[in-house]
């Protein structure tokens, strides 16, 4: 599981699991779980048009997942409401479908697509993922604080000059950088328990932000790396990992926080 | 009741309208504040006076008539004005403590990724102390009573210094006790720190001892002065459009609707016994 081919896997699945774990804080923070669901179908989408069209699968990505952020921002805008999140999320997926029959590409491919594969990203594919991942943590960092701002008491923020709609924007475009990296490695329908899982228990165990984000980071390269392992040993797919282990560190973590409750806070 | 001196006052609002859906919801409102005065904005719920926050704060659009800082008109958020606006729901979840949303008030709308200052650290202890928070400041926000998040909230608004702050009925929902607590509470920042205060709420009794000045709303109208300018049948009755009698009891006012039996759901048509 540490030989050479396997290099990829473990340098891509640390990259993702840290920016999916960084992004994952904020997406909790915010409640955007539903947001962060729907982009990695939009994500899918485009990786099986760029199949189609015989380009690069992370062209593919990028753009779909940029496209349905923005997309989501908009709507939501406009209507505040979930079901234009919940119509992007049904006609990107239908969309893929459509290109991967059109493609007669492999059913394996479709499968890496959709529930992930720890070879999922090629070694001439490293660098931009490595550069668009420090790209996102950069605007994250930037953007730290109006975003927890915003994301606690926005009407707070508003009232303390903070512009809402650029620190939404950047969001949406890291949150949909962040998904266009983590597909390729969990697959497009478990992408979103990376994101939600680890910050989710993080925010329970760990009553400061900052604190939290790093804890969140910190079970999400626990949560890719036994992911990776156990998919290579006993050769089950490894969203599958990320998704039961997303769950059992949040139930953890829920259990660990009521034990907690006898003792003094804190 | 006229207060036209544009050179002492710290707030003007000037005959400001604001309408939505074809309804007036504030006309013709104007009246001032003056520095380090504490002024209750008194009307029942939906007369406006949230809509009349959003104004000052600048995040209102309003149809006509302008709101000055020092004689200046207002630039979107102005750091000069502190805002605790009325319900701020906190998941029990939220890795926030009490603390760090004092010091997002300082430097929440702040971007990159800077160490925060010692003297940030100590200025967000003295603003939790001032409001009586010490004993609370680790816990997250989410898991404090109502009391306690609205000092905490006050603690946020207070850190940048304003020179007016702007809260938004921040004695609904508090037990008796928790009201005259923070209305001390307001009374002793706002003249340690001079700061001005407008305070909404649906009544005004609980404030007499410490207001200088009431804004009175009814009807999308506002009277303002003292409270014996104020609080007069004659002043009430011009507002809400039908005679009002005002009634003083042991030290306490109650407005009342002349010609109305007992027992109506309160509305602003007819003022019920504005009182608790």
């Amino acid at each position: 599981m540490f030989s050479s081919f396997m290099t990829n896997a473990w340098i891509s699945g640390t990259i993702v699991a840290m920016l999916a774990g960084a992004v994952g804080f904020f997406v909790v923070l915010r409640g955007a779980s539903f947001a962060a669901h729907a982009i990695p179908n939009g994500a899918f989408a485009g990786a099986a048009g760029a199949y189609l069209v015989g380009i690069s699968p992370l062209v593919g990505l990028v753009s779909f997942a940029l496209l349905s952020a923005l997309g989501i921002g908009v709507t939501s805008r406009r209507t505040r409401n979930d079901v234009a999140t919940a119509l992007s999320l049904v006609a990107m997926l239908a969309l893929g479908a459509a290109f991967l029959s059109v493609s007669l590409i492999y059913e394996p491919t479709i499968n890496a697509l959709l529930f992930g594969e720890i070879l999922g990203v090629s070694s001439s594919q490293l660098a931009p993922v490595l550069i668009l991942g420090v790209v996102s943590v950069a605007v994250l960092g930037w953007f730290y604080r109006p975003l927890v701002f915003t994301s606690v008491a926005p009407e707070l923020a508003r009232a303390r000059g903070v512009n809402a709609t650029v620190v939404d924007v950047a969001f949406l475009v890291v949150v949909a950088l962040a998904t266009a990296l983590t597909v390729p490695v969990v697959g497009a329908l478990l992408t979103f328990s990376l994101m939600i899982g680890p910050p989710a228990a993080a925010r329970i165990l760990v009553a400061r932000p900052g604190w939290a984000v790093a804890g969140s980071v910190g079970l999400s390269l626990v949560t890719v790396w036994v992911s990776i392992g156990a998919s290579y040993a006993l050769n089950l797919p490894i969203g599958f990992f990320v998704g039961a282990l997303g769950a059992v560190f949040y139930l953890g973590a829920r259990v660990a926080a009521r034990r907690r409750v006898t003792r003094p806070a804190t | 009741m006229s207060d036209h001196e544009p050179s002492t006052a710290l707030l003007e609002v000037r005959d400001v309208n604001v309408s939505a859906d074809g309804r007036d919801i504030l006309r013709d409102v104007h009246f001032s504040i003056n520095h380090g005065e504490f002024t209750g904005l008194i009307g029942s719920n939906g007369a406006g006076k949230t809509t009349l926050f959003r104004v000052i704060l600048g995040i209102q659009e309003h149809a006509s008539g302008e709101v000055l800082l020092h004689g200046e008109p207002l630039t979107r958020s102005n750091r000069s004005i502190g805002y605790v606006p009325q319900k701020v729901l906190f998941d029990p979840d939220l890795p926030i403590r009490a603390r760090d949303l004092v010091a997002l008030g300082a430097d929440g709308h702040r971007y990159g990724l800077r160490r925060r200052p010692r003297a940030l650290h100590d200025a967000v202890d003295e603003m939790l102390d001032a409001v009586d928070a010490g004993a609370f400041a680790d816990r997250r926000v989410g898991s404090l009573s109502g009391g306690e998040q609205q000092r905490v909230l006050i603690a946020h608004s207070l850190i940048s210094r304003p020179e007016l702050l702007l809260l938004d009925e921040p004695l609904a929902n508090l037990d008796p006790g928790s009201v005259q607590e923070i209305i001390a509470l307001l009374h002793r920042v706002a003249q340690r720190q001079r700061v001005a205060i407008l305070l909404s709420a649906h009544e005004m009794n609980p404030l007499l001892p410490v207001m200088d000045r009431i804004v009175y709303v009814a009807n999308g109208h506002v009277a303002s002065g003292t409270t014996d300018e104020v609080v007069r049948p004659s002043v009430l009755s011009a507002l809400y459009g039908h005679h009002v009698d005002v009634l003083r009891v042991h030290g306490r006012v109650l407005v009342v609707a002349t010609a109305l039996p007992v027992g109506p759901a309160p509305n602003d048509e007819h003022p019920e016994f504005v009182v608790e």
